[in-house]
């Protein structure tokens, strides 16, 4: 019985779901450029009376050089502290209080990274600086922008910052798109970086709160330093501690005029709008920003990984496991077979990692495959992240794990496995266009990626394209030993009190 | 500046004027020239908003159905709220309603063996999903629209007829184990967890979580005997939205659930909790990481309160935003990357009053001064004319969110129905902050924001903090030392 279920479950997913293909999705959508060259991305989706809008702009913190790690980051937390017409009481007198506490700063910093700082020196030039800082707080509106948008009705305003992006967004009624235009324009037209350094001392609290208090955090951090060596992946987008306490105004400043061109920008806009009224009001005000050249592409490239990496954190806490080999960037056309890899390995219970590890032998409680880490624009990663079960090793889950990824190499898939994961994949297609939040962030993302949102649509048809021999291959090349870094948790003595002996 | 934006689009106005010439006919009144602040923008006004009412139906054996009708994608989803909330759990047993849940869906039905299940489901790009809550089960699916009748019909036996294979038991137990052995090892799980224990009381199935020994302790047969006094078609509300025709939609949920005899009625037990305010200081002591998380408050109040629209302008003041007062201690002290706080509320019971903050060590007492001057501010300094406004603006202008898709709509219909809410709370949620004044607010404020009633509970280091905890009161150390399984448990 279920295997006759299958069969017509195959048949009628290969149907195109009705309204829900690139031609009717064409026909609601228009690109449109500005000459400066920031691309927008309008659908016209009347559900409700609201819209929601997406901007990605195309640097992260692999744009980042020691000594300035973070910095992508915390230009993405600046781009709420508001312009020279938002959050300021008197911008002309600001800006002088701004740079003079510059000044102090840099002075400060100076004498603290000097080769024999002399600390009463150091202390003074930060009483002088803490002093101008003061003199900056005078002039600002607390929180002005986020007021604006809270007031107007505004929900979901947030922001992220990844290893190869940074995205802004948020959702408006349908009546208040030049608010949205005149918002949206300004923070990357004039933006201010008032409150800097105190906004430096928020991010340092992220990082306490997000990388050193929690175990996947430190964990993370290890294994994306330990699997890159040369490539801007390799060190954290929150940034170093010491980079934290150490970059500057002065460097944030330049870090945005780099990489803030228009042409760097994706915006798309979807919902209740109406793309012959939006268009003007875009021109109006995002075509005020005046036209940069986009930053040079990155130079250094990860070399092959030539011998097995393995890192074993000793932490209080319970064991966890990773393994990761390097890939091509996802806009590899066998990105498609890693997609169908992590399906067929994790995804769902009938999944080999879950029938095998979890359901079988027990070892594990979760194991969970992904590719496009830390991001998807280079050479990446994919990896697996086991959490084993009480009392079991990671040595344990290991092995049964590589048995899996072998057995991936040396038998072709069966027709039910390659058949489930390109039905999934239409369905995820499907279930992922019922919300403007959605549509926009995904249009805007393969924009940015591809140059084209519509390979979002095609998409389907490079998974549908995925054989079982392109499987075995992918795994084959690059699943090996030499290619892996391995990190993991191991309780440390003292650490919780975990019960042992299984 | 403006200078540079003038000779800018006066350089481009050739292209520009047709389309301008459009945006004026389309929207009179809109003016050319872009606004030099928020200030100066006028919106038009909003198109009035139909909000689509679900079709409710009440089956023979007592069962609720609400549908409403999608067609956008051709997707349906399903969805049974069930009166068997983690809250009637035995104390001896907690976990169970949880595990129970878990094992309906994945150990199979009469009909399909768990694999089969599996396999079925996932070959149709179809979903099950149990959760149980303190205050209920949820059991839901989704389909393509195709798949609807068999997914529907597969659903109905997990909600009806669950196999509870022994081996998925195992795997689900073996998870929940995991759950327990690690709940030290993240301190926002520990600091909540601790607070909620300490807010309604250790006695409290609010309170309490599940030990190795509470989930050892639990056999097949103790879910068959929580499944058979729970499900039955008088405790459950089910919501239907999506592609499908009303009338085919209820023949098929007739079908799948119409000979489903009601249960025996009877009201559940009273759901205990403390009700008396737990001053003092409770103190996890954690030292692998490099903050001290901060929770203070205590319980709030039921959302059928008649200060609730009130409290919803409170809320909005004191934390509702980035713009908010308890944010200033982010954006303004640099204290921390994550403030936030409210007088919570649960449909039928009380919910927390909270203000949470994690902050580097050495600023573990500047950090609780600050969130006991916030709490305190809000009596002191209560919020003013123009906070109240600006509060109930963003709540009015935003309402609208919260019926922008079916999808939406449905589920808070689905929730007031189960909690016995009228039906149309939603407009009257509307109408109710509408009519909060200034008075109002600060009363509400007054009455619920008590800093020294607040029971102030903290995780972190127990070196290098700018003042001891003492300086707050008792302190209460709390062990949350993992007790062992029993020996001989498996």
């Amino acid at each position: 019985m279920i295997r006759k279920l299958l069969a017509s479950a195959l048949l009628l997913a290969a149907l195109p779901a009705a309204g829900q293909d690139l031609k009717s999705f064409e026909a609601k959508t228009t690109v449109h450029v500005l000459k400066n060259g920031w691309t927008f991305i309008l659908v016209e989706r009347p559900e409700a009376p609201v819209f929601s809008f997406y901007t990605v702009a195309d640097v992260g913190s692999a744009q980042e050089v020691p000594g300035i790690t973070g910095l992508a980051h915390m230009f993405e937390h600046m781009a709420f502290k508001g312009t020279q017409s938002i959050g300021t009481t008197n911008y002309a007198e600001e800006k002088k209080a701004i740079d003079a506490q510059e000044a102090a700063y840099q002075a400060y910093q100076a004498a603290r990274l000097a080769p024999k700082a002399d600390p009463k020196r150091v202390e003074e030039l930060f009483k002088t600086f803490k002093a101008r800082e003061a003199e900056t707080e005078k002039y600002v509106v607390k929180n002005e922008f986020d007021d604006i948008v809270t007031r107007e009705g505004g929900v979901g305003l947030n922001a992220f910052t990844s290893a190869d992006e940074t995205g802004f967004f948020y959702s408006l009624p349908a009546n208040k798109t030049e608010l949205f235009a005149f918002l949206e324009s300004e923070r990357f037209y004039r933006p201010v970086f008032r409150e800097f350094y105190r906004e430096r001392d928020v991010v340092f609290e992220e990082r306490r709160q997000r990388t050193e208090s929690t175990p996947i955090g430190r964990m993370v951090e290890q294994f994306v330093s330990t699997s890159f060596m040369a490539h801007p992946y390799h060190h954290p987008t929150i940034g170093y501690a010491s980079d934290l306490q150490s970059f500057t105004l002065t460097d944030a400043e330049s870090f945005f005029r780099a990489n803030y061109a228009p042409a760097n920008l994706v915006t798309a806009v979807v919902g209740d709008i109406h793309t012959q009224e939006i268009i003007p009001i875009l021109e109006r005000y995002f075509g005020r920003i005046p036209a940069r050249p986009k930053p040079q592409p990155l130079r250094t490239i990860e070399p092959p990984q030539v011998a097995e990496k393995t890192v074993v954190i000793e932490d209080p806490a319970q064991p966890f496991y990773l393994e990761a080999y390097h890939k091509p960037a996802s806009t590899d056309p066998d990105q498609a077979v890693y997609e169908a890899i992590d399906d067929i390995l994790s995804s769902g219970h009938t999944s080999r990692f879950y029938r095998t590890l979890v359901r079988d032998q027990k070892l594990a409680v979760q194991v969970q495959s992904f590719s496009g880490f830390p991001g998807q624009k280079y050479p990446n990663l994919w990896a697996v992240l086991a959490v084993p079960a009480v009392g079991v090793t990671n040595e344990k889950v290991q092995t049964v794990l590589h048995a899996e990824i072998a057995r991936l190499q040396k038998e072709d898939v069966s027709d039910e496995e390659l058949g489930r994961f390109k039905t999934r994949a239409k369905a995820r297609l499907v279930r992922s266009l019922g919300d403007n939040e959605g549509i926009a962030s995904q249009l805007a993302e393969y924009q940015r990626l591809y140059g084209d949102w519509r390979e979002l649509f095609r998409e389907t048809d490079r998974l549908d394209r995925v054989s079982k021999a392109d499987i075995r291959r992918v795994a084959s090349q690059a699943l090996q030993k030499s290619n892996r870094t391995v990190t993991m948790i191991t309780t440390a003595k003292g650490g919780a009190d975990a019960p042992q002996g299984r | 500046m403006m200078g540079d934006t003038i000779t800018m689009q006066r350089g481009r106005l050739f292209l520009l004027l047709p389309l301008l010439l459009l945006a004026l006919v389309a929207r009179p009144g809109a003016a050319a020239a872009q606004a030099a602040s928020a200030g100066q923008l006028h919106y038009p006004p909003i198109p009035a908003q139909r909000i689509p009412q679900p079709e409710r139906v009440v089956l023979d054996n007592g069962m609720v159905v609400m549908l409403l009708e999608d067609h956008e994608l051709p997707l349906v989803e399903a969805t049974a709220l069930v009166h068997a909330g983690s809250r009637l759990d035995p104390a001896e047993k907690t976990g169970l309603g949880d595990l129970t849940a878990d094992v309906m869906r994945s150990g199979g039905t009469a009909k399909l063996s768990s694999d089969q299940l599996d396999d079925f489901l996932e070959g149709k790009a179809a979903r099950i999903d149990a959760q149980t809550t303190d205050d209920y089960g949820r059991i839901s699916m989704s389909s393509l629209k195709a798949d609807f009748p068999q997914v529907l019909s597969v659903f109905a036996d997990v909600l009806r007829h669950p196999a509870f294979a022994e081996n998925r038991l195992a795997v689900a137990k073996n998870q929940a184990m995991a759950g327990v052995a690690r709940q030290n090892d993240d301190p926002q799980d520990i600091i909540f967890r601790e607070f909620k224990r300490v807010a309604y009381g250790k006695e409290s199935p609010y309170g309490r979580t599940p030990t190795f020994a509470s989930l050892g302790s639990i056999k097949r047969a103790d879910l068959v005997a929580w499944h058979q006094s729970h499900f039955h078609p008088d405790r459950i509300v089910l919501g239907l939205v999506g592609d499908f025709k009303r009338d085919e939609a209820l023949k098929l949920v007739r079908a799948a659930f119409g000979d489903w005899p009601r249960g025996p009625g009877g009201k559940d037990a009273d759901v205990p909790y403390r009700t008396t305010p737990a001053p003092g200081v409770y103190y996890v002591e954690k030292n692998d990481v490099t903050q001290s998380n901060i929770v203070m408050g205590g319980l709030g109040v039921v959302r059928n309160s008649p200060e609730y629209y009130a409290l919803e302008v409170v809320n909005q003041v004191l934390s509702g935003s980035f713009a908010s007062r308890l944010f200033g201690i982010r954006s303004q002290k640099g204290l921390a990357y994550t403030v936030f706080g409210q007088v919570g509320s649960e449909w039928d019971h009380p919910g927390l009053i909270f203000l949470y903050i994690s902050t580097k060590t050495q600023t573990t007492g500047a950090s609780i001064d600050a969130l006991l001057e916030e709490a305190r501010r809000m009596t002191s300094a209560p919020p003013t004319e123009e906070e109240v406004a600006k509060g109930k603006q963003a709540l009015l202008n935003s309402f609208i969110f919260q019926a922008d898709s079916k999808r939406k709509i449905l589920s808070h219909q689905l929730t007031y129905e189960f909690f016995g809410y009228p039906l149309d709370w939603l407009t009257r949620y509307r109408a109710g902050v509408e009519a909060v004044t200034a008075a109002q607010v600060r009363a509400a404020a007054a009455k619920y924001l008590h800093p020294e009633q607040f029971a102030i509970v903290v995780v972190g280091p127990a070196k290098g903090t700018d003042k001891p905890l003492s300086a707050y009161g008792t302190v209460t150390p709390i062990d949350v030392t993992i007790a062992r399984p029993t020996p001989g448990r498996q």
